[in-house]
């Protein structure tokens, strides 16, 4: 970086060679990250390598034309992003750049050389003061609310950076983001908009431990493998395997208060599938629309592949300002194969020497960067704030063995593993309850004594041991067929079935089943469980085992998920089981 | 700026490099002409103030260092206009069909930019393509990109060839609308003289060349060509559907080809390779012709992409299959051992999939009963699947009886519901018919994906109520 200051280097530069979105520039003064404009049309990109008078530029956009000898502009600021009201509900690019702007401004395709601040300038917001003149304040601290959406109350806070001191003057009413609400008596200004390099993590004060579990309304992922507010968790799997649905429940039906969607190197069909949904679906806790607490950022698969590259930064940085709110967040990041594969490429086109299958050495170290910026936190301002960072992961040919699948498990505590085999005989969510795990599941325990049920620990335990009692089975069914099998044992695959199917089994697309709440994910487990418990005693008392499962009211056991009175439903059918299974005896 | 150089001084594969003194834009077109006058086009793949490389597409046999090059000071342009209906281009977009020059209305860079997320429609529209393996169970939805995963030998063209001839949308038809029309396009790479034969034979055949625009790169044409021969293609359907209100239907074979020709230019440069010598960039390169696929509010027409590739060792983790089936909205996997049983098309349904069928079928769409009808289906034969691989062990006699009726309905399914031939168009409600008609081979009990209600209406109890059924 001191080689800028060497020789007659000023902020403009000029372009040397172009190579894909790789382009290097000579007699360019500037610092590693420094974003920059290239060319004739002002293409954004940002510094990744200086040597000697050389200074290697990512471009975020098509370089298609790009010549040498055309400029090349220092902006003299790292990559940032814009922070402050109206960020929730709007739809950005991996640069932060709003699409529905850029539509409004080139048209239905991404020209290029445009530039559109994160955050609209114009527009006014109604800041009600939470100080008042003479009070001390420091950084991170309240100094109002803006009520930005329906759902949501933005607090404006002292960015990081600043001294702090007394506040001297504090106005109250409609500003633009960049006027000042609020003066202190050493001199500095607060407004409404701060800006945030994206690849340093904002402060706190301190990382704690979560105890609270992620609601999903998912039952595989509450019931079995739960992931807590604060907890990093992965999702692995191959094509087909659902993976995208996963997210996009998780995104719609998770009890954070902000959602950070970003579609990272996806396709443009499912982003625009969120973009339609979303704005139309209810948040189940409050019955807002839940668009207001959410932030999307979509990097398309054929948009450039720089800005892929940094949409994960984009979109953790706006997560920590509203974890520094004191929000709890669920970022859902999809996918990071593609981040990681982005950084490939450029790797690539830089000629590093590759690591694991081409894959830049620094691929492990950029993983945990990211996740660790995830977690439960004790803010500067006291509060507490959370970000649950959920990745999916896409292995190629589906190999778990690869780098990205590895080092991600290496770092994330919940562990989803998408099987093709499943998602083929449609069983959805296709999540393998056999090899998925969870390290949250001790430390969420008390929470599910306390707000569900304080048997709920022991049945869980109780359905994987069954479970896993399958697993072992199947191998021999395999071989000898189930009639071979003992009655006792042929009838815990019977229950094993109703478990994987009438329970594990979710359908996204249903109305009712769509979300299940944790009450409900309880009491379901508990028929099965009822359903065991009196089939065997029926076997005990000489009934053999065709006939038990023959009973009429058993397969009422699949249609648990789609009632909406689940309640009155579950017991009923509890009720029909025992009396006819005690029929027969 | 049309400044002539004689200074190559590298000539290498694909792959020429020159000193210049004058700065050259990436991507710009180049004019190579050698001594005895032929003339190359190519386009710069690195510019830097010293020197160029520059990529040829018609291949570099018979240049030397004496040769000029000419730099045009544009990048690559397909001309447009609808007028290139009817037509046979080669590969890098000449007409060679003997008729007249093109008189384009608009020039545009085939490279293509990416649409706007929020600019997209999302796709739901129903494409009946006559094909129950397709229509019942894996349905193609307008504006989706779904490829064709075959191997070598196996029927793909065949199939590709049938769903370009009966793609149809019923509603539209029902309705009497006057909608927009449906055109196909189709950009070969790298296929045989023989194959070649075959689409064009069947195109004159069924009249579709008049509505077709055909994009030829063959066997024996430079490989370099192909790379952009895609791009022509989808350029030319992007006119079509968003300026002249089409329904384009974009017939790409064979992708493998073209992935082929990637890792070549890669090789030439001496890139650092990816998985198995394939460019590192060949994920965002596919992208960027799949992503071309779709709708845009406001606008008529729609990009409909059936990409075929053959899968190199029927491996589906190679990474031309890999990396295609993380972009594509799904596949369709054609099998080699239904095709050796003559089952036509010779489609797997098991690992096949749509994932834009949930939004695109139903009531409005389709027919109530279609999503959980597949839905049943596919766990059945998944079922039936499994227990042939015991049946092989334990024989018929040691399974239960429910276990024997999803093995027969396993063999029924093949037999009955993907086997049609290839000149046999079902309506969508026939292919649910047969769906049900083979399901109704199932205890009612066993129908857990379906709801009540619709097995009450459409189940067939048994043989005298099956012949009532399907007569209305």
């Amino acid at each position: 970086m001191s080689q800028a200051t060497a020789s007659e280097t000023t902020d403009e530069g000029v372009i040397e060679s172009v190579s894909g979105p790789v382009v290097t520039a000579t007699d360019l003064g500037a610092r590693m990250n420094d974003v920059v404009y290239v060319g004739e049309e002002g293409l954004m990109g940002e510094v990744i390598e200086i040597e000697g008078n050389i200074t290697t530029i990512q471009v975020y956009e098509e370089t298609s034309d790009v010549a040498p000898g055309e400029p090349v502009e220092n902006t003299g600021e790292p990559l940032s992003v814009d922070l402050g009201p109206g960020m929730l509900d709007s739809i950005y690019d991996g640069v932060q750049r709003p699409l529905d702007v850029l539509e409004e401004k080139m048209g239905a395709f991404l020209d290029r050389g445009v530039d559109a601040p994160g955050i609209d300038l114009e527009k006014t917001w109604e800041f009600n003061p939470d100080v008042e003149v003479g009070d001390e304040v420091t950084p991170g601290d309240v100094v109002g609310i803006v009520p930005e959406t329906e759902s949501i109350d933005h607090k404006v806070l002292v960015p990081p950076g600043y001294e702090g001191g007394a506040v001297a003057a504090v106005e109250s009413g409609s500003f633009t983001v960049d006027e000042a609400v609020v003066e202190l008596e050493n001199g500095e200004e607060i407004a409404m908009r701060q800006e945030w390099p994206v690849r340093e993590p904002r402060p706190t004060v301190e990382k704690e431990t979560p105890t609270t579990p992620l609601i999903s309304g998912q039952r595989i992922l509450d019931g079995l493998f739960p992931i807590a507010k604060g907890g990093t968790a992965a999702i692995p799997g191959p094509f087909g395997s659902g993976k995208t649905v996963t997210q996009h429940q998780l995104a719609k039906w998770a009890d954070a208060d902000i959602v950070v969607y970003v579609g990272c190197g996806e396709r443009g069909n499912e982003m625009t599938e969120v973009i339609e949904d979303f704005p139309e679906l209810e948040d189940p806790k409050t019955g807002k629309p839940l668009m207001s607490r959410t932030c999307l950022i979509a990097n398309t698969s054929n948009m450039p592949v720089a800005a892929r590259e940094s949409c994960v930064y984009t979109g953790i940085t706006i997560a920590e300002y509203y974890r520094d709110m004191g929000y709890d967040v669920a970022l859902m990041a999809d996918s990071t194969s593609r981040w990681a594969e982005a950084m490939r490429e450029i790797s690539s086109r830089l000629e590093e020497m590759p690591g694991e299958e081409g894959y830049p050495a620094y691929l492990a170290a950029r993983l945990s960067e990211f996740y660790e910026r995830a977690g439960k936190f004790q803010n500067l301002n006291g509060s507490e704030g959370s970000i649950s960072a959920i990745g999916a992961v896409s292995p190629p040919g589906g190999d778990f063995s690869e780098p990205v699948t590895q080092n991600t498990l290496r770092i994330v505590k919940c562990f989803w593993a998408l099987d093709a085999d499943l998602a083929e005989r449609r069983h959805f969510p296709s999540i393998n309850w056999n090899e998925s795990y969870s390290l949250y599941t001790e430390q969420l325990d008390p929470w599910w004594r306390e707000n569900v049920d304080e048997e709920y620990p022991e049945v869980r335990q109780w359905a994987v041991d069954v479970l896993d009692e399958e697993s072992e089975l199947q191998e021999i069914v395999q071989l000898v067929g189930k009639d071979a099998l003992p009655d006792d044992q042929q009838l815990t695959l019977e229950v094993a079935r109703y478990i994987r199917e009438g329970w594990l089994q979710q359908n996204a697309f249903h109305d009712v089943d769509t979300y299940c709440e944790p009450e409900k994910t309880y009491l379901m487990l508990t028929a099965i469980q009822h359903f065991n418990e009196e089939a065997f005693e029926a076997l005990e008392a000489g009934v053999p085992v065709e006939e038990i499962v023959d009973v009429e009211a058993i397969p009422r056991l699949n249609r648990m998920n789609t009632q909406e009175d689940y309640e009155a439903y579950i017991e009923e059918l509890k009720d029909d089981v025992a009396e006819q299974l005690r029929e027969r005896y | 700026m049309q400044k002539e150089y004689k200074t190559i001084t590298e000539i290498s594969g694909p792959l020429v490099f020159a000193d210049i003194d004058e700065p050259v834009g990436y991507d710009e077109m180049v004019e190579i002409e050698t001594p005895n006058g032929d003339v190359r086009r190519g386009q710069v793949l690195e510019s830097t103030s010293e020197f160029v490389a520059i990529q040829v597409f018609e291949g570099t046999s018979g240049i030397d260092r004496d040769s000029s090059v000419r730099f045009l000071g544009e990048t690559l342009q397909m001309p447009l206009t609808e007028e290139l209906l009817g037509r046979v281009l080669s590969g890098s977009g000449e007409p060679i069909d003997g008729g007249p020059e093109i008189e384009p209305d608009e020039e545009r860079e085939i490279v293509g930019a990416a649409i706007n997320p929020t600019a997209r429609e999302y796709p739901q529209e129903f494409i009946q393509t006559g094909v129950s393996a397709i229509d019942g169970m894996n349905t193609l939805i307008r504006g989706q990109k779904l490829p064709i995963f075959s191997g070598s030998g196996l029927p793909h063209n065949d199939l590709a060839l049938q769903i370009a001839r009966q793609a149809s949308v019923p509603e539209e038809e029902q309705e009497g609308e006057e909608g927009s029309e449906f055109a196909v396009i189709f950009g070969a790479m790298g296929i045989t003289q023989e194959e070649a034969n075959e689409f064009m034979d069947d195109f004159e055949r069924t009249g579709a060349l008049e509505r077709s625009v055909v994009f030829m790169n063959l066997a024996d044409d430079p490989a370099v060509e192909r790379t952009v021969t895609p791009r022509m293609a989808l350029t030319t359907a992007e006119y079509l559907a968003f300026e002249e209100d089409y329904h384009v239907l974009v017939i790409l074979t064979d992708m493998t080809n073209y992935c082929e020709a990637l890792r070549e230019i890669g090789a030439a440069r001496e890139e650092v390779p990816g998985r198995r010598g394939y460019p590192g960039y060949m994920y965002t390169d596919l992208a960027q012709l799949y992503e071309r696929a779709g709708r845009i509010e406001g606008r008529e027409g729609s990009v409909t992409q059936i990409p075929i590739l053959t899968m190199p060792g029927d491996d589906d983790t190679h990474p031309i299959p890999d990396l295609t089936g993380y972009i594509t909205e799904g596949q369709i996997y054609i099998d080699r051992d239904l095709n050796s049983q003559g089952i036509e098309p010779p489609v797997n349904v098991l690992p096949s999939l749509s994932r834009l069928m949930d939004d695109g079928i139903g009531e409005g769409f389709t027919r109530e009963d279609h999503a959980d009808v597949s839905d049943q289906a596919y766990a059945a034969y998944a079922e039936g699947e499994d227990l042939r691989d015991l049946v092989n062990i334990v024989g018929r006699e040691a399974l239960s009886e429910l276990d024997n009726k999803y093995l027969d309905f396993a063999d029924a399914f093949e037999e009955e519901f993907v086997q049609q031939g290839h000149d046999t168009n079902r309506s969508v409600d026939e292919t649910l018919d047969i769906g049900w008609e083979l399901l109704s081979g199932l205890p009612k009990e066993a129908l857990n994906r379906i709801d009540e209600d619709l097995i009450e209406e459409y189940y067939v109890e048994d043989e005298s109520e099956e012949v009532a059924q399907t007569a209305d």
